[in-house]
């Protein structure tokens, strides 16, 4: 394709036009931020932004409806997660049960250090339990690198309440029911 | 020599430099609030020492406007480390930033920055060839860029270094050249002289506005300010001439880019606008009361504001020019044209008399 080039005018190849043009653009921008106050920034740590729902941040724990630890411990979350950030210590098999029946087990430690997570969702994904969720938190602080390695009951204390299926109390309500079937031998 | 002389010199030395560097380092936050403003931000709005938050009204007002920025930039400046990469060429590696800030320092001596305070003049140096010794002074800027870029080893500074030679080069000549009708029409190199002769025929600028238009496009290039800002061009050379440089050095150069344009207002206002004088309220006259004198210095002040102003504000409208646009606008338009204001000026001088 040719272009057709237009030759520059007289006033053009003296800057005069670019000249005026620039100061209308800068001027009238100058009022909009002085005198309209029309910024684009936001100052951040006072105004903040409204974080979307589905939005991705710090990946926390969380518990059941009836308030019970969602996760087994099968430390398949700690198996995906891309920067090694999980550290789960399971209870061992003559370690502490589960707080409720017809749960496996419970992690004795379940660490994530903040400093490595890339809030990429793996673990969230891959959790049988839905007992880990990336939650709205963005902006994750500390004066050290312990500090920022978060502990279970810390996740736990973050994570808050997130309902849904409770797999372990399908289990027993089956249990259960199959015990008081009557047909019997 | 007297012990007056000295004394007095060196207490207006040691004045004129402060004030010097006070504007510069205040022209780097207002270089970045107009930034700001024409980039629809706000701009720097939180430093402010402890103690600030305790006035009342005062002190958040103060804090929005980022007064307290340049002192905690000097502060990080300086407690920076200092670093030295391998492979540089030493001696000239340290010697650069010195050169490029001092020839800004030395620009100033021969300013009239008012008229005079008790007998004293207030200018350092009111040499007869001043102008002569301005330029003489201003091209010395480039050794220090020239320097930096070689001995840094590094390739973003050895462009840098080499586009700094050529461009200062080319917009020396055009801005020696705009400012001889000037001399032409004042009939005096003292830049003192010239000021007398403003106060009687009325500001430079409106005899000589093509030499004006000239000489404040070369004074952008000399000072590396966009649109010719291309030995530092960001976008290109990372940081041009002072990419390898940090802490205070780096500050040296930032310093003396600040310096360079106060200095360089300094003698647009000489020059074209009437130093220290306005026309009205008897104060185009040396003064002959305190007051008068100090009002005299407020007001080349404030003419040096405004001119900063307007370079700061240059530097956020245009985009940078390419290097042989530069070159062609330097040599192919500018020299012709300062030829031609020179004789156009000669003649109309030879019809009046
Ligand atoms: S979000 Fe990704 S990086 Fe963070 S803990 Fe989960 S799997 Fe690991
Ligand atoms: S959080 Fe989910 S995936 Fe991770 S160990 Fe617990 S149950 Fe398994």
């Amino acid at each position: 394709m040719i272009v057709n080039r237009k030759s520059l005018t007289f006033w053009e190849k003296l800057y005069v036009p670019a000249i005026i043009g620039g100061l209308k653009v800068t001027l009238r921008h100058a009022y909009n931020t002085l005198i309209l106050k029309k910024v684009v920034t936001m100052e951040y740590p006072e105004q903040k932004w409204a974080v979307p729902t589905d939005y991705r941040g710090a990946p926390y724990l969380v518990k059941d409806q009836d308030g019970n630890t969602k996760c087994v411990s099968c430390q398949l979350c700690e198996f995906v997660c891309p920067p090694k950030a999980i550290k789960i210590i399971p209870p061992g098999p003559a370690g502490q049960l589960a707080d409720r029946s017809n749960a496996e087990k419970m992690p004795a430690e379940f660490e994530i250090n903040m400093l490595r997570c890339i809030f990429c969702g793996f673990c969230q994904e891959v959790c049988p339990e839905e007992a880990i969720f990336l939650q709205k938190d963005y902006s994750l602080t500390g004066t050290s690198r312990e500090e920022m390695i978060y502990n279970k009951e810390k996740l736990l204390a973050l994570g808050g309440t997130v309902g849904g299926v409770q797999k372990w109390k399908h289990k027993l309500e089956e249990a259960k029911a199959q015990e008081s079937f009557p047909v019997k031998p | 020599m007297d012990w007056y002389f000295i004394i007095f010199s060196v207490v207006k030395i040691a004045l004129v430099i402060g004030v010097l560097h006070a504007i510069a380092a205040y022209a780097v936050l207002a270089e970045r609030k107009i930034s700001a403003w024409i980039q629809d931000r706000v701009g720097p709005n939180r430093v402010a020492p402890p103690f600030v938050k305790y006035i009342p009204v005062l002190g958040p007002i103060l804090t929005r406007w980022g007064i307290f920025q340049p002192l905690a930039d000097g502060l990080k400046f300086m407690l920076k480390e200092d670093f030295t990469p391998a492979g540089v060429r030493k001696m000239y590696f340290w010697l650069a930033p010195a050169l490029a800030i001092i020839p800004s320092m030395l620009v100033i001596a021969v300013i009239p920055f008012g008229s005079q305070m008790g007998h004293q003049k207030m200018v350092i140096a009111d040499l007869n060839v001043g102008i002569l010794y301005t330029f003489g002074i201003v091209s010395l800027g480039v050794y220090g860029i020239v320097l930096a870029g070689y001995a840094a080893n590094s390739k973003y500074p050895f462009l840098g270094g080499i586009r700094s030679s050529a461009q200062m080069i080319s917009y020396e000549i055009s801005m020696g050249m705009s400012v001889i009708p000037v001399f032409l029409i004042a009939g005096n190199l003292n830049l003192s002289q010239v000021i007398t002769w403003q106060t009687t025929h009325g500001w430079l600028v409106m005899y000589a506005p093509l030499s004006f238009i000239i000489f404040i496009v070369a004074s952008f290039a000399e000072t590396n300010r966009t649109p010719f800002d291309l030995p530092e061009a960001e976008t290109e050379l990372v940081g041009g001439y002072h990419t390898e440089y940090s802490s205070m050095k780096f500050a040296l150069f930032f310093l003396a880019e600040y310096s360079n344009m106060t200095a360089t207002a300094g003698m647009m206002v000489t020059l074209f606008f009437g130093g220290w004088t306005l026309p009205f309220c008897g104060l185009d006259q040396p003064a002959t009361s305190l007051g008068i004198g100090l009002a005299q210095i407020l007001i080349f002040l404030v003419k040096i504001c405004v001119l900063l102003t307007v370079f700061i504000w240059v530097r956020w409208m245009f985009p940078r020019f390419r290097y042989d646009q530069l070159m062609d606008l330097g040599w192919r338009r500018f020299v012709p044209l300062a030829l031609v204001n020179i004789l156009i000026t000669a003649v109309w001088l030879w019809i009046r008399s």
